[in-house]
């Protein structure tokens, strides 16, 4: 591995570190404010769960924010996440309750804009969404949590020093469950824009298990946040966490309770297969601010203790954040990009070809998107992104979701249907014979738009049609994208 | 081991708060062995309160010391100990004025023996309501109201026996120096009364703080 990758990714573990320093507070500061659990009780058990989650379940929030910009420079990847670790250390030292997670996404849609690529306003609006819903959701389980533990725990008979005790281990539990979904949840925001730049091959340890490059990347992510814990995490605790973070341990642990709570609902891939599978309406997987969640949980226990009790200002807070945190981190990113590009001449994108095909026009078509004025474009190949949207936008005034669609239709990429990788790569486990006869049908084949090749592949409507339930058709999209991933002609796999 | 060291504090604080209820049995007894003349008994009883009181204070030392060492209740640990404290010194106010009694053997009318007998129980009822109260704090958080409203109760009726006495010597034709120094015995044992109210009022602020 080049060793330019370890300065590169630097900005990426400086925005962990940082995230490490200033979130800890989020789920042991209470513990460790009140006088319940010592720091190095609170940074060892923090540090190891974060380390966890990143590495095991980070993979969820991280394709959000892939799907909304694929940084696929590592210039690129470390010019935003410098980027938004300076806006997020710019707006603290401003007193602005600015989120980490709202900042990369602000980052994310500067480089967007820099190099003329598309926003998938879909996953734009998830990620509005959960903004939004987290704190409330927050409120809502400190509320129910804290009116639930008034009339049953608190009503037991237990003396206080035992209760104490409860409390103490109750602290640390939901503590390192917060930490656990802190490093799934977060990790995204340290690593996700390096995901797309591939830095690491997967290890095999022992023909035992396999650690992935990705998995590697969030091992180091992981070990950054840790590293924050452990270094900065009690100076914030004792300068930051006076006030908002001086509440009692019980109430302490109701809050993180619901904190973790929010953070699994938006993490966790398992739950989410689980509600798909019952019909119910999931949740979005994103990375959230866990100090928004932290201070929804607050006044919903204050709600639950006093209805009068909302502070106003402090949501007037939120609000602001949500504006500042991103519209900041994405001016810093635009300049930056400017200057890494023009003045250190870095390159921030690696280009990717666009061609309008006959197959594309059709698709566009069929979604009801205007063809007849970008007819002129077909075959023509595009190697820079604004280029391709200048000749677009020069033709028709597309709105940003059909640019979308007509970047997702219109980008080359490169298939080739091989039988022998059929057979090594595809277990009779999770696919059909049906399935896998289908594709040695095709060996030999080549497709240069992904339109066509999902075209050829996923014809036969009885293997692959969706059919409205909403687990099974994740899990056929999965599989199609495993398919894809296989016969996707790339730089490294040139030999196959 | 963990939970084994708190149930040992535990055990040590139902300890302490027994001491206290012993102390005020004691002074009551002591009382009324002084008013029957009964003086042998009298010096047995207050020889017993000062080690229950020595015992006390060991006792609310130690766990103190405990609470701090081992970060305990790190919360309520103010709260703890100060009702811890402020219960010692109504304990230490039964052995002071028992100590009085056997220091400047007052000379009290016959007619007052029943109104100190009354005072007595009555202060030391406040006494025993508010240790009651403080094991409500730690078990049973919702009968410490009643507790309380007790203690008010019996310190309100502390305040009219005293009166009482003191209006019925102030009425009496005995020299002025016999009428305060009759004056002065009722306000000590009134002040156990007063006192363990104040502890009350601590744990009053103290009930509204574990919810917070």
């Amino acid at each position: 591995m080049d060793i330019s990758v370890w300065f590169f990714i630097s900005s990426g573990l400086f925005l962990g570190w940082s995230l490490g320093a200033n979130h800890a507070v989020n789920v042991f500061g209470t513990a460790v404010v009140s006088k319940m659990v010592k720091f190095r009780t609170a940074a060892i058990i923090s540090g190891i769960f974060v380390i966890l989650g990143s590495v095991i379940s980070g993979a969820g929030t991280t394709k959000t924010l892939t799907d909304l910009g694929s940084i696929n420079a590592i210039a690129g990847s470390f010019s935003v996440a410098l980027a938004v670790g300076i806006s997020v250390t710019l707006m603290t030292r401003a007193k602005l309750p600015v989120s980490t997670s709202q900042a990369v996404i602000g980052g994310i849609i500067g480089w967007n804009i820099f190099t003329g690529s598309p926003t998938d306003y879909n996953s734009l609006s998830k990620i509005l969404f959960s903004w939004i819903a987290s704190p409330v959701i927050a409120a809502l389980f400190g509320f129910l949590i804290f009116k639930l533990m008034k009339k049953t725990v608190l009503k037991w008979k237990i003396h206080l020093l035992r209760l104490d005790n409860y409390t103490r281990i109750g602290l640390i539990i939901v503590g390192a469950l917060a930490s656990y979904s802190l490093g799934a949840n977060n990790i995204a925001n340290v690593m996700g824009m390096f995901v797309s730049a591939p830095l690491f091959v997967d290890l095999n340890v022992g023909n035992l298990f396999n650690i992935s490059g990705v998995q590697q990347l969030f091992f180091l992510g992981g070990l950054a946040i840790a590293f924050g814990i452990f270094t900065y995490g009690n100076n914030v605790m004792e300068t930051v966490g006076t006030d908002l973070y001086k509440i009692s341990p019980i109430t302490g642990f109701v809050v993180v309770f619901a904190e973790f709570i929010v953070l699994f609902l938006f993490t966790s891939q398992s739950l989410e297969a689980f509600l798909l599978k019952n019909n119910l309406p999931s949740f979005p997987l994103v990375p959230l601010s866990t100090t928004q969640a932290f201070i929804g949980a607050v006044i919903g226990v204050g709600l639950a203790k006093d209805p009068l009790s909302i502070n106003f200002k402090v949501l007037g807070k939120i609000g602001i954040g949500w504006v500042v945190a991103p519209v900041t981190a994405g001016l810093i990113t635009f300049i930056s990009l400017f200057f890494i590009q023009n003045v250190f001449e870095q390159k921030i994108i690696h280009p990717v070809p666009y061609q309008i095909t006959k197959s594309v026009i059709t698709k566009l078509n069929d979604e009801g998107i205007e063809t007849e004025k970008i007819n002129d474009l077909l075959n023509e190949r595009f190697t820079n992104n604004k280029i391709f949207l200048n000749e677009l936008k020069k033709r028709y005034d597309y709105n940003s979701e059909q640019i979308y669609s007509i970047y997702k239709y219109a980008l080359i990429d490169s298939f080739k249907i091989d039988s022998m990788l059929v057979i090594k790569s595809l277990s009779s486990d999770q696919f059909s014979i049906e399935q896998i006869n289908g594709l040695k049908i095709l060996h030999g084949k080549s497709f240069s738009h992904k339109i066509d090749f999902e075209e050829a592949v996923f014809s036969d409507s009885n293997q692959w049609r969706m059919n409205g339930d909403k687990l099974k058709d994740k899990e056929l999209s999965e599989k199609k994208n495993i398919i894809e991933n296989i016969f996707r002609v790339t730089q490294n796999n040139k030999h196959k | 081991m963990f939970l084994k060291k708190t149930r040992k504090l535990e055990t040590q604080i139902d300890e302490y708060l027994d001491l206290v209820i012993k102390g005020g049995l004691i002074f009551k007894l002591g009382i009324k062995c002084y008013l029957e003349d009964q003086i042998e008994e009298f010096e047995a009883h207050l020889k017993d309160l000062r080690k229950i009181e020595d015992a006390a204070d060991d006792l609310r030392r130690n766990i103190e010391i405990k609470l701090y060492a081992r970060t305990l209740i790190p919360e309520a640990r103010g709260d703890v100990l100060g009702l811890l404290e402020s219960c010692d010194k109504a304990l230490n106010i039964t052995e002071e004025t028992l100590l009085e009694f056997s220091v400047e053997i007052p000379n009290l009318l016959p007619e007052l023996k029943n109104d100190f007998i009354d005072i007595a129980e009555s202060s030391i009822s406040c006494l025993e309501n508010t240790v009651s109260g403080i094991r409500a704090y730690f078990k049973n958080v919702d009968a410490v109201r009643d507790y309380v409203t007790k203690v008010q109760f019996y310190k309100k009726e502390t305040n009219k026996i005293a009166e009482r006495i003191k209006r019925t010597i102030f009425r009496t034709d005995n020299e002025l120096s016999f009428k305060i120094h009759t004056r002065y015995f009722t306000f000590h044992i009134e002040r156990i009364a007063e006192q363990s109210e104040d502890v009350c009022d601590r744990l009053s602020i103290a009930i509204i703080k574990r919810f917070e």
